[in-house]
């Protein structure tokens, strides 16, 4: 067993990103939890073999999926807590998700 | 968005202590199983040397307090411990994500459903085969097959990601194809094409399980299109076997930077085959703090960073992405812990380990399955 296998990224994904439908429910799968290390000062996902440091909008995103959110609900939630204009933010938040869900790291409902 | 994967980054000078990312916790050297690659050491801990619950419970808080995020309960067999879902509450309410690595071979349904009501995060289930038979010979446990069926199924019912471990070897990498495939109908999420590693009871039955020439490039080339065929259902981890690369692999991730093991009489390693080395001194969780051994233990700073090395490794511009290769295999190859990893091809020992891998592929042997200790007529009676 390595300990390097913690920290492997997965390829990077080359296809097209097909978007979330805006009505979709992103959750975290069992297994992939968020965490916040005091030591290194940054949240986490964590999943099988894989630790993920995740800048603060990430870390945002994340903690946003309460699987009752669906993707709109999500953009509307993280609109009220950074104010910052929806269209930006649900570019970001849908590109990271997508990502996200590539890698297993997010379910959809 | 940025989703960098290096924890580490303050690990570029010799002196700094980095934070480690997973621990393996080797719980118990108690195994029902008898496989003749088990890379535990030849003289095994017994149950009566084991630590106690409540000491594995404060090295999981010392665990997650210096940093770790992952910590592997692993063994021997973990679920020979009375005591493992104790464990596994002591390891998840220190805050880390727990791993259960297991034969499934005297797990209970019961103590499994009570590990998971206590939030265990995944199981890796190893295999030793892909039907009754050959699994069965390799593990030495008539049955074993047929539990770990049910224990897949126990794990993939609770809706926890189950990952499959099969350690690959000669007698049975010409079956991977069918292993891959076993994986899926298990609906395992990951992977793991292990290959044995000769350390501990496996060096013992290097010549019976090395794989020749021809399965090991057969096994790339049948990873790498069930790779893609299984894209977005079955991730395989697979890592050919390093002998023909020109560059050793990062072992560990370099020395002392990213994880540690713990055995089950509580003393500290820097990597699961360091006791190959007999230079090397290891302290115990019983007498010290885990974060005082990671910090200062002399195990631990003897091969961290770049100090330690020496030509070729010293003025090589690759000394930390590899940070060295692996220790282990240095001493047993060049016969010393501190020179270049022979697979190098900058390492003067590099000829010497591929003459020597080419004897042993070419050796027929029988396995000797897995026992307590020492195979041989050197064994006390």
């Amino acid at each position: 067993m390595s300990a390097a296998a913690a920290l492997k990224a997965t390829a990077p994904p080359e296809a097209p990103r097909p978007a979330i439908a805006a009505e979709a429910v992103p959750y975290l799968p069992r297994g992939v939890r968020l965490r916040h290390c005091d030591i290194r000062k940054s949240w986490f996902l964590l999943a099988p073999e894989r630790a993920m440091k995740l800048d603060p909008v990430g870390a945002h995103v994340l903690q946003a999926l309460d699987g009752q959110r669906s993707l709109d609900g999500v953009v509307d939630h993280l609109v009220a807590q950074f104010q910052a204009p929806r269209a930006q933010i649900a570019t970001d938040a849908t590109a990271f998700l997508v990502q996200m869900h590539e890698r297993g790291m997010v379910a959809l409902k | 968005m940025n989703e960098t994967t290096a924890i580490n980054p303050s690990a570029r000078t010799v002196e700094a202590v980095p934070i480690p990312v997973a621990m393996l916790a080797e719980l118990t050297h108690r195994c029902p199983l008898s496989c003749g690659y088990c890379s535990n050491p030849i003289e095994l801990t017994r149950r009566s040397g084991e630590l106690d619950t409540e000491t594995w419970i404060r090295v999981f808080r010392e665990a997650a307090s210096m940093g770790v995020l992952h910590v592997h309960l692993s063994g021997g067999e973990p679920a020979a411990r009375k005591d493992l879902p104790a464990l596994v509450s002591g390891a998840v309410e220190a805050g880390l994500y727990t791993n259960l690595i297991t034969s499934g071979v005297g797990l209970t349904e019961a103590a499994f459903s009570d590990c998971v009501a206590r939030g265990l995060d995944h199981v890796q289930l190893s295999v030793q085969g892909v039907d009754a038979e050959s699994a069965d010979r390799i593990g030495g446990y008539r049955g074993g097959f047929e539990t770990k069926m049910r224990v897949a199924r126990w794990v993939t019912d609770e809706g926890l990601p189950l990952t499959v471990n099969a350690v690959m070897h000669r007698l049975n990498l010409d079956r991977l194809e069918e292993t891959i495939q076993l994986a899926v109908d298990l609906g395992a999420r990951r992977l793991e094409v292990a290959n044995t590693q000769y350390h501990g009871w496996a060096s013992i039955n290097r010549a019976a399980l090395m794989p020749t020439e021809a399965q090991a490039r057969a096994a790339s080339r049948t990873v790498a299109e069930a790779r893609v065929r299984l894209k977005g259902r079955l991730v395989i981890d697979y890592v050919p076997p390093d002998h023909h690369a020109r560059f050793p692999k990062p072992c560990m991730g370099g020395w002392a930077r990213m994880g540690l093991c713990i055995k089950p009489e509580g003393k500290v390693l820097p990597c699961h085959a360091a006791e190959s080395i007999p230079t090397l001194d290891f302290e115990s969780v019983a007498d010290r703090s885990l974060i005082e051994i990671w910090k200062t233990g002399s195990a631990f700073t003897a091969y961290r960073g770049t100090h330690w090395m020496p030509e070729p490794c010293s003025g090589c511009e690759r000394r930390e992405i590899d940070w060295g290769g692996c220790r282990c295999q240095a001493m047993a190859y060049a016969g010393d812990a501190s020179a270049a990893d022979p697979v190098c091809e900058k390492s003067p020992a590099h000829g010497r380990l591929k003459e020597a891998i080419a004897v042993v592929q070419a050796t027929e042997a029988e396995i000797v399955p897995r026992r307590m200790s020492k195979p041989t007529a050197a064994r006390p009676a």
